[in-house]
């Protein structure tokens, strides 16, 4: 693949908002943040990551905005995904690999149901006391 | 082989995410990879740590209070210099509080247990996607090439690296630069 410069970027960009401006226009509501803490990284959180950004913007999601974070303090059920959506609870989910980013793509924020069997709930007591 | 990060992309994205939470609000990171020698560099201008921090933060079972406050283990430093110390590579620290940290290691690139570099692309575009104003900038070099790359810049053209279309076009962007690299 050639390198691409600033420029085709720019231009790449510029495609693909009016595309978007098409679809949706309305508020950033939602968030998506992935743990990337040494822990994540070491489970998969970039695949998930991708997965995650890949299958919103298949699905031409515009409301949501995608962050990392560090370590959440569950280290044990890594990857740790957590979700904010309006009108629902603030849920972490654990054990997130590609496959179930795109489920919770698909089931919470779009279909506004809780996945099953990865829930975390909050984080580690060390992280919020 | 001994427990070691998987990648060296893991190694740096541990030492930038302590540049992040260090406050820092401008990171270079240096990645050079040729035939002999994997060579990395993290330059801060975060708060910086004493001589008696700097000393702890190679002990796995310190971490600094604030981050996590009730947490004794912390493995950034002290697995970067497991890993060194593994394949004949080296690391140093070295930090000014107020000024800055900076964070240097180089492996050997034909040692059996050196790490393969890992996926460059997908660990910046991780670190850029972490909340904050500081800017991350990477040069990359090779014995031939090198591309050079910022936080602001991406930024700056794409609005935001926050909405998924703009971070899976950041994300082409990055690794059209890898992948176009000359070794």
């Amino acid at each position: 693949m050639a390198k691409l410069t600033l420029n085709d970027l720019r231009k790449l960009r510029d495609e693909k908002q009016k595309t978007m401006a098409k679809r949706d226009p309305s508020n950033k509501d939602a968030q998506v943040i992935v743990g990337m803490g040494t822990c994540g990284i070491a489970a998969g959180a970039k695949e998930t990551f991708n997965a995650i950004i890949e299958e919103l913007d298949a699905k031409g999601i515009t409301h949501v905005l995608v962050r990392q974070t560090g370590c959440m303090g569950l280290c044990h059920s890594e990857p740790t995904v957590e979700v904010i959506v309006p009108n629902m609870p603030v849920v972490i989910y654990g054990n997130v690999d590609a496959e179930t980013g795109r489920q919770i793509v698909h089931a919470h924020i779009i279909g506004k149901t809780l996945v099953d069997n990865h829930i975390c709930d909050k984080p580690a007591m060390d992280i919020v006391r | 082989m001994i427990p070691v990060h998987a990648t060296v992309c893991d190694t740096l994205a541990d030492l930038v995410q302590n540049s992040i939470e260090a406050g820092a609000l401008r990171i270079e990171l240096d990645v050079y990879t040729g035939p002999d020698a994997i060579r990395v560099r993290v330059a801060d201008n975060g708060k910086g740590m004493d001589r008696e921090t700097l000393s702890k933060a190679k002990d796995p079972f310190y971490s600094e209070n604030g981050k996590h406050n009730h947490r004794r283990v912390g493995l950034g430093l002290p697995l970067l210099y497991q890993t060194a110390e593994a394949v004949n590579g080296k690391a140093d620290v070295q930090s000014t509080p107020g000024k800055g940290t900076t964070v240097v290691f180089e492996f050997d690139a034909n040692h059996i247990d050196t790490p393969p570099l890992g996926d460059l692309p997908a660990t910046l575009l991780g670190l850029m996607t972490f909340e904050g104003a500081f800017d991350l900038i990477l040069k990359r070099e090779t014995p031939k090439d090198g591309y050079r790359v910022s936080r602001g810049e991406l930024a700056d053209v794409l609005g935001n690296l926050t909405e998924p279309a703009n971070l899976i076009l950041a994300r082409d962007f990055l690794r059209s630069q890898e992948q176009g690299l000359i070794y």
